[in-house]
């Protein structure tokens, strides 16, 4: 424990990305009620540059890493990874929420500033190297999406959405923090590396067994955060409640920043008692893709479908984790990275075919959109190809690396079972493909509006990024193998 | 002190208070009853943080189970928030009311 509990410079500089968002989101919130309701100002682009103060600080605190704030914080190559990829996804957000909002009459900058909240939650999770500081980045990231699940009041969709988000999101909290209560309790200490160190020391069986507990409790809480099986049953209904830019935000924000404390807590505390927590964590991968994907075939919303398929892509990162290595963890980041940009082009064309109230969410809906607007239906295949996990895609790439992580690991079952069920999902996502392409236009197609500005550059921002992942993806993989060492 | 109620009485006690709030949180249909589960959640995870705080002689569980409250309150005005509105739409607290999208 340093004497000194000032911090210096360099602390303030490495959370300079979530000082940055919290200011602006504060500022956002007040200049709303001073500019009152008549003025009709839209804070989108001080929301944008702030969170492109927040990237561009997020990278050049990667040139200073270390830990900081008496080791409660702590900025590596994951840290920065997951960061830039938490306020890449606000940003995408933002984009297609300007439209979505003015669209349903509600423009109100609250939104803006509950994104930017949530992203700073986010980035703590990233950063967090300390169990409370994990639990406060956790609850700030929570509360902040509780709200924006069930943004339009009066929708009851919305209502029901954040309620049931909220009540198990909540219960799930409660979970995680029993499981952090019960380590502090075994070990003495809520610091990941000192954990480490206490579970490293030979000591008596009892110790080993309540860290196990622990550890439980806590998978508990993670599992429910990233959606993996069996605590998954709130997703589907939540991820088809929520409006539709909300939805697209929470399946990549809050999902690849769970994934991220998940990783580092399971790999760097609980590392020494890998066998004790292994075994859940396969047959919990093994039954997320399932579920997942078997699900996903019998939906008629899109949006349900959508949560499902993203249900079964946490199982596809679950195998990386199970895998319990260097090359899972870059393999899982890997595929959070090119996850986020195909999840992210997909619900915004939903939110763009959606319509004022959401009318049009059935997969039946999308017929003959590849007549009427084929740069969207094209664009649109892209992240659905991207999602079965087709060449020349990042959703490839992620799938290949997480199958040879645990093809390493010599997780053959889970591998095969894993490959089977990815071929399971193509059915799914092909009928998509089918519909748009061989079905004469109906009315929901007929009516189509042309794409606006800010979706439009969600949609291309996306396109680009699944593509730049499945042709070079060298240049995000060898960033995530250098970092996937993390710091014990 | 020798007439201490053991540190093992106040795990156990909060171990029940915790599992309470999970029956309550499973089987109850009121929503508001269902929210003070997960409040009972909490306070046993609170109990346990000072039971080892004291157990070590550390403050840093005293100022955990803070944290905690903290938080609590920021969860429970959001979460009546959300209550509040589901009322206002559905006239209804009961969970099972609160189904439209099952189909």
């Amino acid at each position: 424990m340093p004497a000194n509990f000032a911090p210096s410079a360099a602390d303030y500089l490495r959370i300079l990305p979530e000082i940055i968002m919290t200011v602006a989101g504060v500022l956002i919130m007040l200049l709303e009620g001073w500019l009152g309701e008549n003025k009709k100002r839209n804070l989108s682009v001080q929301t944008f540059v702030a969170f492109a103060a927040a990237l561009v600080s997020a990278v050049a605190a990667n040139g200073n890493p270390g830990l900081s704030f008496s080791n409660m914080l702590i900025v590596d190559g994951f840290a920065t990874f997951f960061r830039v990829l938490v306020i890449a996804v606000g940003i995408l957000s933002l984009f297609s929420a300007t439209q979505y909002l003015k669209r349903e009459h509600a423009e109100s900058s609250e939104y803006y500033a509950l994104l930017l909240f949530s992203v700073t939650g986010q980035c703590i999770m990233a950063t967090a190297n300390e169990l409370i500081m994990i639990f406060i980045g956790l609850e700030i990231s929570s509360i902040a999406t509780y709200v924006l699940a069930g943004y339009l009041r009066d929708d009851k969709r919305n209502n029901e959405a954040a309620l049931k988000y909220f009540l198990l999101g909540s219960f799930a909290t409660a979970f995680l923090l029993y499981g952090i209560a019960w380590i502090y309790g075994t070990t003495g200490s809520t610091n990941l590396s000192t954990i480490r160190i206490a579970l490293l020391t030979p000591g008596s069986e009892t110790n080993v067994i309540l860290a196990g507990t622990a550890a439980a409790l806590m998978f508990v809480g993670f599992a429910f955060k990233v959606s993996a099986a069996p605590f998954q049953i709130w997703a589907p209904d939540v991820y088809q409640g929520a409006p539709a830019p909300v939805t697209l935000f929470m399946s990549a924000g809050p999902k690849a920043a769970a994934f991220a404390v998940f990783l580092r807590v399971f790999m760097t505390a609980f590392g020494p008692i890998t066998s004790r927590w292994e075994p859940f964590v396969w047959s919990s991968a093994l039954l997320t893709m399932i579920i997942g994907n078997f699900a996903a075939l019998m939906q008629t919303n899109i949006k349900r479908l959508l949560a499902y398929s993203s249900i079964a892509n946490a199982g596809y990162v679950m195998v990386a984790i199970a895998a319990d290595s260097q090359i899972g963890v870059a393999a899982a980041m890997f595929y959070l990275a090119a996850y986020a940009f195909m999840n992210i082009g997909a619900f915004a064309v939903v939110t763009h075919f959606s319509r004022q109230g959401e009318k049009f969410v059935n997969v039946e809906d999308l017929a003959g959109l590849g007549w009427k607007q084929p740069v969207t239906a094209a664009l649109f295949s892209i992240f659905l190809l991207s999602l079965i996990g087709v060449p020349l895609t990042g959703g490839f790439f992620g799938k290949f690396y997480i199958f040879k992580a645990a093809l390493d690991a010599n997780l053959v079952w889970l591998t095969v079972l894993g490959l089977l069920n990815s071929a399971v999902a193509a059915y799914y996502y092909l009928r998509i493909l089918v519909v748009m392409y061989m079905k004469e236009p109906g009315e929901a197609t007929l009516s189509l509006q042309p794409v606006g500005v800010g979706i439009a550059a969600t949609l291309w921002i996306s396109a680009v990024g699944t593509l730049v992942l499945g042709i070079f993806p060298s240049v995000v993989l060898n960033f995530a193998t250098a970092s996937s060492a993390l710091v014990k | 002190m020798p007439n201490a109620v053991p540190l093992s009485w106040y795990l156990i006690l909060s171990a029940i208070l915790f599992g309470l709030g999970v029956a309550g949180f499973i089987f109850r249909r009121n929503i508001i009853t269902v929210f003070m589960s997960i409040e009972l959640m909490l306070n046993a995870v609170n109990l346990t943080f000072v039971t080892f705080s004291y157990q070590f002689k550390q403050v840093d569980g005293h100022i955990y189970s803070f944290f905690v409250m903290v938080v609590a309150a920021a969860e429970a005005a959001v979460g009546l928030a959300i209550i509040l509105t589901v009322f206002k739409n559905r006239s209804t607290l009961m969970i099972d009311d609160v189904n439209s999208m099952k189909y």
